[in-house]
């Protein structure tokens, strides 16, 4: 590398160099300027104005406290459910996407034969990806409404309501996957083929180079596409809408304890926010912007946690 | 009238004139009631008797049409001129700045997008941007309230911008250099060799940018059930500049603000049917960006 940057020409600026340009090129690099400051000014407008709302509104025990009915916004509550829902729905979404994402990815990049299937397997996931999740909700509106799948959610005699967390997170787990299936697709194509060889040399089986080389090779990429996954999931609000229910508190169905919060409704903090908007029934604009806030705290701090993986996984790459 | 017997039919002129103003009424009491027909449609479920299926969506399609068409206009155009900027000409410390400003914008989830818009934009529009006369001169047909298409399209070009300016960065970037070092080497000045040799060849990228933002665009539809005005009215036109501040509702937004209804089975069916809308408009979309990428790779730096 030191010897081909020694022969290239100094650099100059962008600035040095358009002095001499005609003036509709200076105009096209001004409106260039404009625009991306422009754009630096938005983000900071949202990150200033939710922070300003969040310190406004937030309180200690809206954390605390689960939604309630009343008249004015002291007797409401606060949205200890939708958080719990939130957390619920991320971590059964990922619980279904992640081992079929990583097992998808292994077998496209490493095996990928039949050629036909393997190409017909990656178009289906582009697929799924440029499905707008609002038809993915009513999609699954229409496969928990099934009577076989009806020990999913509630019942009353012959009809299945169909709203229930283990719809909601199937679903969403369809939003998660096409994340999950390209970074470890690119994790695992940056491995270079000499690293295979060498553990085929060894006498290791294809298997037991994916499992022990591979797989932990390419765990920075799994572990960036699972956190985006994340946070396209808990981003995501006409899914819950559609199928996890109009209920603000945990509706759970049966008497099994466990099984029976993840039968019934909840909500999660994008259906708590929607439903407080104006656009919705609650319409108690402090509750939805502190919900807001939260909400945007945690996709946030995901994303800084993708920023500190992607880092630490550039710091031992293969050379 | 023709002294025309009743026996025989009606000469062929006067059939066509009837069908032909019919129609025309019929457009006309069609376009201003979608809403009506929807609760006809959730009723005639709910009652019992015989299913009414008379659905004429022609607002909620131009209405999804005119928010989706704007946005991505405008983001398109925005979305070139930042990846230029970024890849090219802006100095380091803009592009350390722009890259987590881009991620940060397409991370936000389009719930508080939409929060933002109803509680700040709405609002704002609704006071400043429309007068009192304007308000009052289309006060018999539909309320402006600042719940509108611009703020629809406003908010949603800044959801898709980032979606298209990363994939656009992506693309410019694996122009390989030597080909801008060779028209620079003629003496074309940095910003024409930019535009001239590397968005060109980047074309690729920029379709598969575009066709993937478009495809968000259609299927958003929490926040534009949040800020369009939720009225199924198509916004006209003619009007001149209140077109732009005319509520309407998008395709999405009615199966969000419709889909408590989903007991009623001609709603159900009505609800899917704008689904499958939505859907088949996507993939079509995919199919004419592959499709148009085809001719240009001839000369692209990447396969986008």
């Amino acid at each position: 590398m030191g010897a081909a940057t020694a022969i290239l020409p100094p650099q100059r600026s962008a600035r040095d160099s358009s002095s001499t340009w005609r003036l509709s090129d200076r105009v096209g690099l001004a409106f260039c300027w404009l625009l991306g400051g422009l754009f630096c000014a938005i983000a900071a407008a949202i990150v200033i104005f939710m922070l300003v709302q969040g310190i406004k509104y937030v309180r200690p025990e809206l954390l605390v406290t689960r939604p309630a009915v009343g008249f004015n916004e002291t007797e409401t509550g606060g949205f200890l459910d939708p958080m719990l829902g939130t957390l619920i729905v991320a971590v059964m979404s990922m619980a279904i996407a992640l081992p079929l994402g990583v097992a998808t990815a292994v077998w496209v990049t490493e095996y990928g034969r039949p050629f036909a299937l393997a190409r017909t397997v990656e178009s289906t996931v582009e697929m799924i990806a440029g499905t707008p999740s609002i038809v993915l909700a009513l999609f699954g509106a229409l496969i928990f409404r099934h009577p076989a799948l009806g020990f999913l959610s509630r019942t009353s005699g012959h009809v299945v309501f169909g709203r229930s967390f283990f719809a909601a997170s199937a679903m969403l787990s369809l939003v998660a996957l096409p994340m999950v299936v390209s970074a470890t697709r690119e994790g695992l194509q940056a491995i270079p083929a000499h690293v295979r060889e060498a553990s085929y040399a060894v006498g290791k089986t294809k298997w037991a180079t994916i499992r022990r080389i591979l797989l932990p090779t390419a765990r920075p990429s799994v572990v960036t596409g699972t956190m985006l996954g994340i946070g396209r999931v808990i981003g995501d609000t006409a899914i819950i809408v559609v199928l996890l229910g109009a209920t603000l508190n945990f509706n759970g169905a049966g008497d099994t304890p466990l099984l029976g919060t993840l039968k019934g409704t909840g909500s999660t903090l994008t259906s708590y926010v929607y439903s407080n908007s104006p656009a919705g029934e609650g319409n108690q604009p402090t509750k939805a912007y502190a919900a807001a806030f939260v909400l945007l705290v945690i996709v946030l701090a995901l994303n800084a946690c993708v920023d500190i993986v992607a880092r630490r996984g550039r710091a031992n790459t293969w050379t | 009238m023709d002294p025309v017997s009743p026996d025989e039919p009606p000469r062929w002129s006067d059939r066509r004139a009837e069908l032909m103003l019919g129609a025309l009424v019929a457009a006309l009491v069609a376009v201003g009631s979608v809403d009506n027909q929807i609760c006809d449609i959730f009723l005639s479920g709910e009652l019992g008797g015989k299913y009414v299926y008379t659905f004429h969506a022609w607002p909620l399609v131009w209405s999804t049409i005119l928010v989706t068409g704007g946005a991505i206009l405008i983001s398109v155009f925005c979305s070139l001129f930042v990846a230029v900027f970024v890849v090219e000409f802006a100095p380091a410390w803009m592009q350390g700045t722009l890259r987590p400003v881009i991620r940060l914008l397409a991370s936000v989830p389009s719930v508080v997008y939409g929060l933002i818009g109803v509680l700040v934009i709405v609002p704002y529009i609704g006071n400043h941007l429309i007068d009192e006369q304007a308000k009052s001169s289309v006060a018999y047909t539909i309320s402006l309230t600042g719940y509108s298409l611009l703020a629809a399209v406003l908010i949603l070009t800044v959801m898709i911008a980032p979606v298209m300016i990363s994939i656009f960065v992506e693309g410019l970037r694996a122009v390989p250099r030597g080909w801008l070092e060779g028209s620079l080497a003629l003496g074309v000045n940095r910003w024409r060799t930019f535009w001239k040799i590397a968005v060109r060849s980047a074309r690729p990228a920029l379709v598969a940018g575009t066709v993937l933002a478009t495809a968000r665009a259609l299927g958003e539809a929490v926040m534009l059930a949040m800020v369009s005005g939720s009225v199924g009215f198509a916004p006209n036109p003619a009007d001149g500049l209140i077109f732009f501040v005319e509520p309407s509702r998008p395709l999405g937004a009615t199966i969000i603000k419709n889909v408590e209804e989903l007991s009623s089975p001609p709603m159900k069916s009505t609800l899917y049917a704008i689904a499958a809308v939505l859907l088949v408009s996507a993939a079509f979309l995919s199919l004419a960006g592959w499709a148009a990428k085809q001719p240009m790779k001839k000369y692209a730096a990447v396969a986008g």
